[in-house]
């Protein structure tokens, strides 16, 4: 159904050039009519496959527009951004929903869940969106399940899971059609200390695994957990360094 | 395939978030439905009746009277009167090989018919064979109508109008009972079958007694018929019967083929063709009121849908961010609306369905002049095939537009939604 058969080659991106994601003198103007703000003022960022990311920054810095365009959400007024080698501004809007499908999955901080659905539907429905056959979509769901460790609740409803449950069973849905990026938003910001504990793991286990993880949060302690910390605000980043 | 079921499963009904607004769209649908299928049913049975009742008069009939001439030919005068004779009929027969079938009339007002004690005077007329089939009067069981051999021997036969002979014989099987005409003994050979007659000329039918053209000839002493009444053999081929019949009879008469006072012609097909032009405009003009009341249904889902999409705006963002396509979002949505309008049409449909039939029910027990004419409703296929097109397209523009603005916002935004 989908897929234009340019499929790359999965994995680390080759070359020394190639970042997994590169965005260069991004810009994102909000116009209200009465007032112009500018969210993004000439941001760059690079990131590389398999690193483990966190943005952060105050309210207002700019982060959740970043994340925004990063996810493909929005797209930039001005700028290049290049996912994978490809050029994502000026995409159809078809294209754009492709490329959040297959490359991008998201783990919100409010779950996003959809109420009517199992658990093991909300997992099941980007297979669904990719055209991935029943036998197929079963498996996987079933598979991953199992890596978050709820088998035994697919058949519950949203309604019927703890907040912990509820973002386990969304990483299971981001991971589930196999995305470059996991770009995670305030993912501990609904839930206790302990869930909130076991998923920023969960995550670092995922990253262990190669997958690349771009965390946004304010917290400082959960960005002490990324190994790149990189600090947004008024629109710029101002510092970006490992974590040692 | 995979589209619809992930829709379906997708999409719970409207009825969730605002259970007695939809209460009210899908009885305004249904009300919608029932008024265009009693309007269209209501215009089928008029439609039926007008046409059955045209059909009383003959089917592809035409009628000519005699005239007198207008134009000066072949060295005779204007003012000629012109009078056919009962050969005249075979003679168009034999010459016009476009004109199937055709007949000669005389009529006698004020013919004293009596049986027994009771007595009228109505009209007699004397006819060939052919004018049974003619003009769609066609026997009872039990009885026949005047042949051949009537019309050769001069018999003194008689077929009766349905109302005559109910005048005459009341309950009683007239046929082959003996009825005075003008004093003289006719046996009844056959009664006149019911029919609805609208277009006529000397009154109904049902109202006049029938004889062999040549006993009436021999009877009342007359040489001219009163008019002379022909079928073309199709109705595409009227104007070329007419043209030779004209030219036939005007060298017989020595008139101008060309004189239009010298027959007069009732040509019942350009009438018919009038009469559906006609009932279509009626029928068209009943569908456009029905549809209009169907429309305001179609507000009313258009409305819930618009309710739908504000309610589930963050749902939507996030499919949209789950890698939805638009197709996926406005599918559903406009599904869905064409689910809720089809609900109210099934139902009104139905309710539709059962009013006609009780409505039919009634009418047919029912006596009056005025209810048989208006025809009994009639639900007929194109009916049924409008009224779901109707509901279908409605169905589609009030889900196509709030669908068109539930993709519209961009997903970033309708994530952020409470």
């Amino acid at each position: 159904m989908f897929g234009n058969g340019r499929k790359k080659n999965g994995g680390t991106p080759g070359g020394g050039n190639g970042a997994l994601m590169e965005l260069k003198g991004i810009r994102k103007i909000y116009d209200t009519g009465a007032v112009k703000v500018e969210a993004l003022r000439g941001l760059d960022l690079a990131v590389e496959g398999n690193e483990f990311l966190a943005i952060v920054g105050p309210s207002g810095s700019g982060k959740s527009t970043l994340m925004n365009i990063i996810g493909c959400l929005d797209t930039a007024t001005e700028g290049s951004y290049r996912l994978r080698g490809e050029q994502v501004a000026g995409l159809t809007i078809d294209r754009l929903a492709e490329i959040r499908n297959k490359r991008v999955g998201f783990v919100f901080q409010n779950f996003n869940l959809l109420p009517q659905l199992t658990a093991f539907e909300n997992v099941e429905l980007p297979l669904l969106f990719k055209g991935t056959p029943a036998r197929q979509r079963r498996e996987r769901v079933e598979l991953l399940f199992e890596q978050v460790g709820l088998s035994d609740r697919m058949l519950h409803r949203p309604v019927e899971l703890s907040g912990g449950e509820m973002q386990r069973v969304a990483i299971a849905r981001a991971l589930a059609c196999e995305p470059d990026i996991i770009l995670a938003d305030e993912p501990t910001g609904n839930l206790d200390t302990t869930s909130g504990r076991d998923i920023i793991g969960m995550f670092e286990d995922l990253w262990r695994k190669g997958h690349t993880l771009v965390l946004i949060t304010h917290d400082p302690a959960i960005a002490r957990r990324a190994r790149r910390i990189v600090n947004v605000q008024d629109g710029t980043v101002v510092s970006d360094e490992a974590v040692a | 395939m995979l589209t619809a079921k992930l829709i379906v499963r997708l999409f719970h009904s409207a009825a969730k978030i605002q259970r007695k607004r939809m209460i009210l769209t899908l009885t305004a649908i249904a009300w919608g439905t029932i008024a265009i299928i009693l309007l269209l049913s209501f215009g089928e049975g008029l439609k039926r009746s007008m046409d059955q009742g045209r059909r009383g008069l003959g089917d592809s009939l035409v009628i000519l009277w005699m005239g007198e001439t207008e134009k000066a030919y072949a060295g005779l005068p204007a003012g000629r009167p012109i009078r056919l004779v009962p050969d005249d009929v075979e003679l168009v027969l034999k010459s016009v090989p476009e004109i199937a079938s055709a007949s000669g009339e005389m009529h006698n007002w004020n013919v004293q018919l009596v049986n027994g004690r009771k007595a009228l005077n109505k009209l007699v007329v004397g006819v060939h064979p052919a004018y049974g089939e003619l003009r769609t009067s066609y026997p009872q069981p039990g009885g026949r109508y005047i042949d051949e051999l009537d019309q050769r021997l001069k018999r003194r036969v008689v077929f009766l109008g349905n109302e005559l002979a109910k005048d005459l014989f009341g309950t009683e099987d007239p046929v082959g009972k003996t009825l005075l005409v003008a004093d003289m003994p006719f046996t009844v050979i056959g009664v006149l079958q019911k029919k609805r007659q609208m277009g006529m000329y000397g009154g109904p039918d049902s109202d006049r007694a029938t004889i062999p053209l040549s006993t009436f000839e021999a009877m009342f002493g007359r040489r001219y018929l009163s008019n002379f009444i022909y079928k073309p053999v199709t109705d595409d081929l009227t104007p070329v019967a007419k043209r030779r019949l004209m030219e036939v009879l005007g060298a017989k008469y020595r008139f101008d083929p060309a004189d239009t006072r010298a027959l007069y012609f009732w040509d019942t097909i350009e009438n018919t063709k009038v009469f559906s032009n006609m009932m279509i405009g009626i029928e068209i003009f009943l569908g456009v009121i029905g549809a209009l009341t169907m429309i305001i249904g179609g507000v009313g889902v258009a409305n819930i849908m618009f309710a739908a999409v504000t309610h589930r705006t963050r749902e939507i963002g996030v499919q949209m961010a789950l890698g939805a396509r638009r197709v996926y979002i406005t599918g559903a949505l406009v599904l869905e609306s064409l689910a809720l309008t089809f609900l109210g049409g099934i139902f009104g449909i139905g309710v539709g369905a059962a009013i006609v039939q009780a409505l039919a029910a009634v009418q047919e027990r029912a006596k009056s002049e005025a209810m048989e004419f208006l025809g009994q409703p009639t639900i007929s296929i194109p009916i049924a095939v409008t009224t779901v097109t109707l509901l279908g397209l409605i169905g589609l523009v009030a889900g196509y537009f709030p669908a068109r603005r539930a993709v519209s916002v961009e997903p970033a935004v309708a994530l952020r939604y409470e």
